[in-house]
Formats: C-alpha cells, sequence, structure tokens
C-alpha cells in the first residue's frame, strides 16, 4: 500500500458541549478512492469540512501531504486548498456565471495562462464529463446531474491531488447516478488523485470506491473493502447495506408509553 | 421567575445586538481591507456597476422627473403668493441638489440595487457558492463583497447627480413650458443662486456617504443571512428598512454640519 495522502489521527470534534466526533483515525492512501458512509446526522459532513479545514477539531490532527490542516494560516490553508478540489452536495455553481466560467474561474483566479490556454483547458474538462456542447449555458439551464458534472469538470479544473465529494449522488436519477459514479472513478484514475466521498448512497459507492468507512454516533463503527463490508456480519453494517427499516437504529424515536399518549388506559 | 427570565432575554439580545456590531465593523473592515483586486481587476467592479447603477437608472430617471415636475407646481404655487415666480429655477435647482437628489436617488438604490444585493449574495450562500469559492481558494471577500461594494459607493453620486439633472429638466417643463414662467429668468436665477462648492459638492458628499451606507448595510445583510429562503428574505427587508432609515439619519447629520445658518 502506497504512502497515505490524508491522515486523521484521533480527531475529535464538538459543537459547544455536544460531541459529534469521538477519536476518529483514517488513512486515505494516494489514488484510493475511499467513501465515508453513515445515516443523516452521524457527523460524516463535520468530518468533510475537517478535512476541508473549514473547521477546526477540537482535539487530534488532520495531515494531508504531511501538512497538519490546522496548523496552517489562511494564506497556508489557501495553498493547501489550491490543491484540492471540491464536489457541494448540489454542485454550488456560481449563477451569475456561464458554464464556461465556472469552469474557467480557478484557472483565471490562481494562474496566469492566457485566454486561449484556458479555453483549450476549459473545453477539455468539459469534454471529459460530456458537456462540450453546454459551454455557453448558464447554470439554470442546466438539469440536475448535467449542473453536477459541470461541477465536477470545475472541481478537477487545476488537476487537484485530493478530491472530496459531499453526498455527490444526492437526488440524481438512475441514469446520471451511474454517469457522476464512473466519472468520479474515471477522473480520480487518469488525474491519479485520492479521493474521498461522503455519501449515504450504499449500493452506488460500493461499485466505485475501494474502501469504505462506516460512521455512527460520531465513532467509526465497520471499515473494509466492499466485498469485506457486503460479507459483514456487524448488525448495523447489515441494516445500512440492505437498507433494513428496524435494526440497531430503530424506527422508533424514543418516546413514552404508547397507550399513555392515546388515552388508553392500561 | 418571569422577571429574571425578562431580563434574561434583555441581557441576551443586548449582546447579540452589539456582537452584531462588532461583525458587521470587521466586516466592513475586511472589505476595505480586501479591496485591492476590486481596482486591480477593475472589470469585476464595472461588471457590478453595470448591475447596480445602469440597472437602477430607468428607475432614478423617471423618479427624477416626476420629482422636478412636482417640485415645479409646488414651487410655482408658493412663489406666486409672493410675486416671486422668477425664483423657481432657483428653488428647483437648490433642493434638488441639496436633498432630494442625493436622498431620494439613495432610497431609491436601497430598495432597487440594494434589496438585490442582499437578495444575490445570500443566495449564493445558501446555495454554499461562498463556501464553494472558500475552499477554492478564493477570499469570497475580496472576489464577491469588495467589486460589489466599491460598484454601489462610485455609482450613488452619479446616479444622485442624474436624478437631479432629470428633475432640474422636469421643473423646466412643467414651470417654463407648461406654465409660461420666464425661460431667461428660470435659468440665470438658478445660475446665480447655485455654488458649486456650497451645494453641489456637499450634495456630491452626501451621495457619496448615502452609497457607502447603503451598499455596506445591504452587503453585510447579505452575508449575515441565515442560508434560508426565509432567512433571505428577512434579510432583504432589513437592507432596506436599516439602510432607509440610516439615508434619512446620516442626512440630517450632514444637512446641520453642511447648511448651518448659512
Amino acid at each position: 500500500m502506497s504512502a497515505p495522502l490524508v491522515e486523521v489521527r484521533d480527531v475529535n470534534f464538538a459543537y459547544d458541549s455536544r460531541p459529534i466526533l469521538k477519536g476518529i483515525n483514517m488513512s486515505f492512501p494516494k489514488g484510493k478512492l475511499i467513501a465515508i458512509m453513515g445515516g443523516s446526522g452521524c457527523g460524516k459532513t463535520t468530518l468533510f469540512r475537517l478535512i476541508g479545514g473549514a473547521i477546526k477539531p477540537t482535539k487530534g490532527e488532520i495531515r494531508i501531504d504531511g501538512q497538519d490542516m490546522h496548523a496552517l494560516d489562511r494564506q497556508g490553508l489557501y495553498e493547501m486548498r489550491r490543491k484540492m478540489g471540491v464536489l457541494f452536495q448540489f454542485g454550488a455553481l456560481f449563477t451569475d456565471m456561464s458554464v464556461f466560467d465556472n469552469v474557467a474561474f480557478q484557472m483565471r483566479e490562481h494562474t496566469n495562462l492566457p485566454e486561449e490556454v484556458i479555453r483549450d483547458l476549459v473545453m477539455m474538462k468539459l469534454h471529459a464529463v460530456g458537456l462540450r456542447g453546454t459551454h455557453d449555458l448558464m447554470p439554470a439551464e442546466l438539469s440536475g446531474g448535467m449542473a453536477r458534472r459541470v461541477a465536477l469538470a470545475r472541481t478537477v479544473a487545476l488537476d487537484p491531488m485530493l478530491i472530496l465529494y459531499d453526498e455527490p449522488f444526492a437526488g440524481l436519477d438512475p441514469i446520471s447516478l451511474t454517469v457522476v459514479g464512473q466519472l468520479i472513478r474515471r477522473l480520480n484514475d487518469a488525474l491519479g488523485a485520492t479521493s474521498v466521498i461522503v455519501t449515504h448512497d450504499v449500493q452506488e459507492s460500493m461499485k466505485i470506491v475501494d474502501y469504505i468507512y462506516f460512521i455512527a454516533d460520531g465513532v467509526i463503527v465497520a471499515e473494509g473493502t466492499p466485498e469485506e463490508i457486503r460479507a459483514s456480519d456487524k448488525s448495523f453494517v447489515h441494516q445500512f447495506v440492505h437498507g433494513e427499516m428496524d435494526g440497531p437504529v430503530p424506527f422508533h424515536y424514543p418516546g413514552g408509553d404508547y397507550r399513555k399518549d392515546l388515552g388508553v388506559s392500561a | 421567575m418571569p422577571i429574571v427570565k425578562s431580563l434574561r432575554t434583555i441581557g441576551r439580545r443586548s449582546i447579540n445586538a452589539v456582537w452584531r456590531i462588532g461583525y458587521a465593523t470587521r466586516f466592513f473592515g475586511m472589505t476595505l481591507f480586501y479591496s485591492g483586486l476590486s481596482f486591480r481587476r477593475f472589470q469585476l467592479t464595472v461588471k457590478e456597476m453595470f448591475s447596480s447603477g445602469v440597472m437602477s437608472l430607468i428607475i432614478i430617471l423617471v423618479a427624477g422627473m416626476f420629482v422636478g415636475m412636482v417640485l415645479g407646481l409646488q414651487g410655482y404655487e408658493t412663489l406666486k403668493r409672493y410675486g416671486s415666480e422668477s425664483a423657481l429655477g432657483s428653488l428647483v435647482a437648490l433642493s434638488l441638489v441639496r436633498e432630494l437628489g442625493p436622498v431620494l436617488a439613495a432610497l431609491l438604490f436601497a430598495s432597487r440595487a440594494g434589496s438585490a444585493m442582499t437578495a444575490e449574495i445570500g443566495l449564493m450562500k445558501a446555495t454554499e457558492q461562498i463556501a464553494a469559492m472558500e475552499m477554492m481558494a478564493v477570499n469570497p471577500i475580496a472576489r464577491v463583497v469588495a467589486p460589489r461594494f466599491w460598484a454601489g459607493v462610485i455609482s450613488m453620486p452619479l446616479l444622485a447627480a442624474l436624478f437631479s439633472a432629470m428633475g432640474v429638466f422636469g421643473g423646466y417643463v412643467v414651470g417654463v413650458v407648461n406654465i409660461g414662467v420666464d425661460e431667461g429668468s428660470f435659468w440665470s436665477q438658478m445660475q446665480a443662486s447655485v455654488d458649486f462648492q456650497h451645494d453641489i459638492l456637499n450634495g456630491v458628499i452626501k451621495s457619496f456617504v448615502f452609497g457607502l451606507a447603503v451598499t455596506a448595510i445591504a452587503l453585510f445583510e447579505g452575508y449575515d443571512a441565515p442560508p434560508t429562503a426565509e432567512g433571505v428574505s428577512g434579510a432583504t427587508t432589513r437592507t432596506v428598512v436599516q439602510s432607509s432609515l440610516a439615508i434619512l439619519m446620516l442626512d440630517f447629520i450632514l444637512t446641520a454640519f453642511m447648511f448651518q445658518g448659512a
């Protein structure tokens, strides 16, 4: 196994005094596609924001390419983020710019490339996601799946070494789902990047990722390759992978006595 | 204990209010600090001047015209009583250049462009565009906020000047063309009574200050808006209300300094 690009060491995080993450340890090797899974509110988005350097852990450290993310000043953090690409849940395309300008955004902000070179690069990125023909359109004219693909092209605009995906499959139709999934895998391999997908879409991500971490209540409850996860006999993983209604994650939110609530005397 | 409860509420609200003032001041300071890009890449500011300034032109010009026409009618009615209809030109021009131009143009600017700025930035935040920019190592204050700020500050005096010019024209149409005030005295009285430094320059200073206040409020409210539909709509309303009050309050303060006893 190659040296890890991202190392999460004993990370704890709490909002006020409410603990969200408790002692998380992870390691993402270079060139791999990693999924972080868990139910809604399990802390996976918090972990995502921690890796992106948007928030600081209350304890522990996150090292990317050997650098402690949270020891960096603003300048250092920005330098690091230039090597990272982030795909937000609904794409977060800039609505006042065309598709072309969206993809060109980082190239114009961070490089001194002449406009002709930028044009070629943008066209290549858009071609890679199959949407070269949309370069003149505005984000509002795209379907949800297309917007996600344009956002994907924008995410990899500067050939990042680390790509973070926040719920890339949320709200997509089955075709777009497969397309986005395959693109994530292909782009990762073509760029030699490392990708981290935060998702709750089990079936789609199992098809493309190399390794999976399951988080529940702020701790890692299971981890392994997709095959190991499928074969897992842990009850939480079983419930999650097979989408069962009841199990370690209960169907009923804790409440008082049912009969009492209905006004029926015992 | 209801007293303790209400005291707590008062305390919490006061702390929140003070915290917000501090946050707004810091935001304003950051906007100024990161303004370099707005001038280095001036086309960013020009683009915003188009959407906030040029797109406000119609409302400003039409409103200016009507205000001038009303001034012409009302001014004539009053001046006629004292037999000084010939001073209509001075009355129209001075009212517009000193007061109505800067104040009304700023109020219109706040409701037309200020509210749009708040809604745009609020929605950019709600749809994670601001967060995305931050993650792309682009400072959103420098890239999104500062160009809009300077666009507003530059546009406001220009819009106020156009408002006043249209107002003078409206006064001329009603007073001279319609009612029949002597054209020569209309213009010559105006020329004699309007002083460049005392009247025009002070008017420009006023509209510059109003532009500063309106844009700063609009941008802060947008940036601070909770990322929900309700949050953005509340922020838009606050922009219009607070900017309008700020304009009228600042107008009094500035007038008191500029024209006291003169």
